[in-house]
């Protein structure tokens, strides 16, 4: 379990003022410019060498990404940094706390991997929902404005930085990294192709970045604290700390800071107070978010909560959000909704999930009544297999991989369904979940 | 150039290319729906997928640019099931009507499911439906058919420069419209037509009249503005069905205007079928023998300067190589064939598009003077703002405001505006001075008037100061809007040596000088001064001339004979005949040449061919179709007095500019919805 002396987020939970003076009490802005005398590149090492992952869902090596920026701006192509705070999926609730509870040290994130990567403008993309969020983050961008923290050199580090709080309306396509800048630009959400990569041709088309708010909120206090520090907690390559928002059928949903790797089991019954019913009345979990594939209780056992570990179980880390189901649950149902849920969300620019994820939602409202054959369900796979990997963006990847779990761990439940309506009667020894 | 190798193939292309056409050069098809050479990348019908070494996904060969080393596979059974899933996803809410829909036999949807679809539907629930959207009298929408390739949104953002349609709404309720219900106010919307992968946006007066397999296609040029633009004519029995464009990268790409593509059904009304003879005040019908012997017998006695003719805008070069001739025989110089009085004539250069078309491309600098390209030639508008999309083009303007779909810097409206620049003594000429290829483009507005040869001539001085004229570039640029006009300049169908020009046969009609006047196609002049001469109209239309001819005789239309016409550029391009025209109507140079028998004129030739002999002969530039024989620079214009009176554009409206597009119910549709909209009714007009 996570020493509270190596919490990054020490506000979490709001009991205490998320002010400035508070915050710097707790150690934000602590010799900022100090951190930024060192340099652009001596700040991309560090986080290269702490092994930091973006921590919005596809877990890409931040250092990597920030270094992929110009090393020698174009003076008529400003560079920006873009954080993404469209916090959207399903089950996830980490960005949000940050930002109401702790928006100092995301503010002086974005100043220092802003100058990592020769930016001098940020922007934050909140998402449209967050209303009282915004209202408090930008009443801290003010403070920071006043306090000369940023703005023309920036914390007095000589760096001049700006930063600016876009709220967007509320679509969930706009939380994918290029949607997102088409949104910014004042576009219709809808995600470019790629190549060229932001760091090539962004917002307006200068060279951009964008990161999750949870990754640059991080940054600071690695830098102070060392590499060292961070890359000596989780496991290899799955290094850190990670917010974790438990929700569902757990006795005590909740965000929580806790290391990475820490076992699923301990996760759930140390923080959230365990399994409603105990652990044994488990039935399956979703470990991040809604895009990625549930996993039933034998593999909950034991999984470790990390990037490369739920990757070896055919699931993903995502952002971290465990949605626990309980064996009430109608998990045909539960998945049919995130299908409808990715229906709704999708863009509509291609063809493979502009029209897939509308067919496998009306499949899934079958199978919920077993009004299907048996052969529909490898119709099904088959379907989602059509969507995945033939789109422009991840979000036909995420309507594809809730279905696939399902499909792959509750085949016979499915099967039962459909024999029921049929009028076969259903076989009392048969496994619920494979 | 980066080396690929496609399918064992290894292949070099050019930079920037990307993998698709890479594909295509491998000689390895690749099926695409959103993709066009023309238009922007979309990459959102993942039609293209192919695979890619060291890539873990598919990806989009449209998009993707091609890279050194690349490893591409086109036929894997991986990249047949990927098109297959996105066939199928297309094919499971479109509608399968396609034996009542338009595009059936000529759709990309329909071909490339027949080569790569599944052959079988595995989709068993309720397809969606969309509300068809009302885009204007042209365009037919069925949107339910529409795969949202987005081709149309393109091109009416970057080509047509109407930000007027886009998707709305997400997900599988995704539409395409107008956003608020209305036309697109673009002439040049028919090409969405053309480019409409699917069934979705077909052409409104085509509706249900024909199948693509049954026409009879015929390759031909378009007569109803100056640029030439090459067409197709497809027609069954003796009617056109319809006019699509043809490809020609120097001319019209692959564009026609609404005028080109929708005014043929004009061809079937008001048609002159027959010959009229006027007798008591009303014209009655006669035979080609009664239509001679009247005008036979209203020559006779007359001098050669009291006969007069004048060529109209839609005239081919045969017919008026005939009527020239017909004419020097006659004993008469008073011929035109500038009905709008424009002062040009002589020297080639001072009348030619001298830059080209396709020569704007290379353009950096602009000066427009009295032209509205967007009405008196769309498709150079087009050109001018395929040039300026790509950046660094300025625009300098001279004359009414208008949009032209690309900003121009609005200098002033009239002469005294010109003769500043053609003194250096305004702002826009350090553009002009710092540009490499500047242009001048002069139109119909800027010399269709009185004082248009100084006009002239101070746009001369402006290209020679700026050096708009050298051995590698020709700047100077008269934009025509007439089909003929060219030609008849070409052929000398202007006034010999002491003859009359438009204004000067209209003034001595007035006064009697002139007695007889011959109207091959004229329309668009003053008929009134007519009412006192015995007049001739050889036409195809019941339109002004018509009616205050003496003797009608019923010629054809440009899709009806094969004929010359010579562009703007000063192109030589041929017509064709794709079907015949109506009742006695004949071709017009067979009309003048047997007509030249009953006076005893003869013309001397007898065949298509000995008459072209006769025009290359007349001008060599016509030895070469679809070649420009470069103008040499020489003189033309002399200096004269500008009025202060401001440049007015030519066209009042774009959809009425010619007999047949006036006879056309479709042009009338535009002009009532297009240009008339705004327009008081009078009360009586519905």
């Amino acid at each position: 379990m996570l020493k509270d002396s190596d919490r990054i987020f020490t506000n979490l939970y709001g009991v205490h003022d998320s002010g400035l003076v508070a915050s710097r009490t707790r150690g934000a802005w602590d010799g900022t410019a100090g951190l930024i005398e060192k340099g652009h590149d001596w700040i991309v090492e560090q986080i290269k060498e702490s092994g930091l992952r973006g921590r919005g869902g596809a877990g890409f090596p931040t250092g990597l990404k920030f270094s992929f920026m110009p090393k020698e701006p174009d003076p008529r192509r400003p560079q920006y940094l873009i954080v993404n705070a469209d916090e959207s999926e399903p089950g996830t609730c980490k960005d949000r706390d940050i930002m109401r509870h702790d928006p100092q040290i995301l503010i002086e994130g974005c100043l220092v991997s802003a100058f990592a990567m020769r930016a001098h403008v940020a922007y934050i993309y909140i998402r449209g929902e967050f209303y009282r969020e915004a209202e408090v983050l930008q009443e801290a961008i003010n403070e920071s404005y006043e306090a000369g923290l940023i703005g023309k050199n920036a914390a007095g580090s000589g760096w001049d930085f700006d930063l600016y709080l876009h709220r967007g309306a509320g679509a969930y396509i706009c939380g994918e990294e290029t949607g997102l800048l088409e949104s910014l630009e004042g576009k219709p959400g809808r995600p470019r192709l790629k190549p060229p990569f932001p760091a090539g041709a962004g917002l307006y088309g200068c060279p951009s970045t964008v990161n999750n708010v949870e990754t640059i909120a991080i940054v600071p206090t690695i830098l102070r604290r060392g590499a060292n520090w961070f890359n000596g907690l989780g496991r290899p390559k799955n290094t850190g700390t990670k917010l974790f928002c438990i929700s569902g059928h757990v006795n005590h949903p909740c965000n929580v800071e806790e290391e990475m790797g820490i076992p699923l089991r301990e996760l759930i019954d140390k923080h959230a107070g365990g399994v409603r019913g105990g652990w044994d009345n488990l039935l399956a979990v979703i470990p991040g978010g809604s895009s990625v594939p549930l996993l039933p209780k034998s593999i909950c056992d034991t999984v470790l909560m990390d990037f490369d570990s739920l990757n070896a179980e055919k699931s993903g880390l995502g952002t971290a959000a465990v949605i626990v189901m309980d064996q009430s649950t109608d998990v045909v149902e539960a998945i049919s909704r995130l299908s409808h849920f990715y229906m709704h969300e999708s863009c509509g620019q291609c063809t493979p999930c502009r029209e897939g994820t509308g067919w496998v939602f009306r499949m899934m409202q079958r199978l919920i009544k077993g009004d299907a054959s048996i052969e529909d369900i490898d119709l099904l796979w088959n379907v989602v297999g059509q969507i995945e990997g033939h789109t422009i963006c991840a979000l036909g990847d995420a309507a594809a991989w809730p279905v696939q779990g399902l499909i792959r761990h509750f085949r016979p439940e499915l099967e039962q369904r459909i024999l029921a309506r049929q009028g076969i009667p259903e076989d009392a020894n048969a496994p619920r979940a494979a | 150039m980066p080396k690929l190798t496609i399918d064992g193939v290894e292949v070099e292309v050019a930079d920037g290319s990307t993998v698709l056409q890479a594909c295509e050069d491998a000689g390895a098809e690749v099926p695409r729906f959103c993709y066009h050479d023309r238009l922007s990348i979309a990459g959102n019908c993942r039609m293209c997928l192919v695979e890619m070494e060291k890539s873990p996904k598919p990806i989009a060969s449209c998009a993707m640019p091609a890279g050194e080393g690349m490893v591409i596979h086109t036929n894997t059974p991986e990249v047949k099931k990927a098109r297959e899933g996105v066939m199928e996803f297309l094919l499971i809410n479109h509608p399968l009507d396609c034996p009542i829909c338009d595009q059936g036999g000529e759709c990309d949807l329909q071909d490339q499911s027949m080569a790569y679809g599944r052959h079988f539907t595995r989709f068993n629930e309720h397809k969606r439906a969309v509300k068809d959207k009302d885009v204007g009298p042209l365009v037919e929408t069925i949107m339910t058919r529409c795969i949202h390739c987005t081709r149309c949104i393109r091109f009416a953002d970057e080509i047509a420069g109407v930000e007027e349609f886009g998707a709305v709404f997400r997900g599988e309720h995704m539409e395409i419209g107008t956003y608020v219900e209305k036309a697109v106010s673009s002439e040049l919307s028919g090409n969405m037509i053309d480019l409409c992968p699917v069934g979705a946006l077909t052409s409104k007066p085509y509706a249900f009249t024909a199948r693509s397999w049954e026409l009879r296609k015929t390759e031909s040029v378009d007569a109803h503005d100056a640029v030439g633009s090459n067409i197709r004519i497809d027609g069954r029995g003796g009617e056109v069905m319809r006019i699509v464009p043809r490809l020609h990268e120097d001319v019209n790409e692959e564009w026609i205007s609404d005028k080109s593509r929708f005014a043929y059904d004009g061809l079937r009304k008001r048609r002159l079928d027959r010959c009229y003879v006027r007798r008591n005040g009303k014209l009655e019908e006669a035979s080609w023998q009664q239509a001679f012997d009247a005008v036979s017998k209203a020559l006779s006695g007359l001098r050669g300067d009291q006969i007069a003719a004048i060529a109209g805008d839609l005239a081919d070069c045969e017919s008026m190589t005939a009527l020239k001739d017909l004419m020097t025989g006659l004993g008469s110089a008073n011929i035109d064939c500038r009905q709008d009085g424009a002062k040009l004539g002589g020297s080639r250069c001072g009348y030619l598009f001298n830059s080209t078309i396709a020569g704007i491309e290379e353009s950096d600098a602009m000066l427009i003077v009295g032209a509205d390209p967007r009405w008196e030639a769309p498709l150079v508008n087009a050109r001018i703002r395929k040039r300026w999309r790509q950046g660094g083009l300025k625009v300098g303007f001279i004359g009414a405001h208008r949009d032209l779909t690309y900003p121009v810097n609005n200098l002033g409206v009239g002469p005294k505006t010109l003769g500043q620049v053609a003194a250096g003594e305004h702002d826009f000429t350090s553009v002009l001075e710092r540009s490499e290829r500047p242009m001048l483009i002069l139109g119909p507005g800027a010399v269709a008037r009185t004082d248009g040869a100084g006009v002239l001539s101070a746009a001369r001085t402006i290209a020679e100061k700026y050096t708009m004229v050298r051995e590698d570039w020709n700047g100077f640029n008269i934009l025509h809007r007439a089909a003929s006009r060219v030609g008849g300049l070409d052929l000398g169908f202007v006034p010999g040596a002491a003859g009359r020009d438009v204004s000067g046969i209209l003034a001595s009609a007035e006064s009697g000088a002139v007695k007889f006047v011959w109207l091959l196609g004229a329309d668009e002049i003053d008929m009134m001064p007519l009412s006192k001469t015995f007049t001739v109209y050889q036409g195809h239309h019941g339109d002004a001339g018509a009616a205050a001819a003496d003797v009608v005789l019923p010629g054809a239309a440009y899709t009806e004979k094969n004929a010359t016409y010579v562009n703007l550029e000063g192109r030589v391009q041929r017509a064709y005949r794709a079907i015949y025209p109506p009742g006695d109507a004949r071709e017009d140079w067979t009309i003048l040449r047997a007509f030249s028998d009953e006076v005893a004129r003869t013309l001397p030739y007898d065949t298509l061919d000995s008459l072209r002999g006769r025009m290359v002969e007349i001008a060599p530039t016509f030895s070469g179709v679809d070649k420009i024989a470069p103008a040499v620079w020489d003189n033309f214009g002399e200096p004269g007095e500008m009025s202060g009176e401001a440049f007015a554009g030519s066209v009042e409206n774009f959809y009425l500019t010619d007999v047949i597009a006036r006879a056309s119910d479709t042009m009338a549709k535009c002009s009532s919805q297009f240009v008339a909209r705004n327009q008081k009714k009078t009360g009586t007009n519905g």
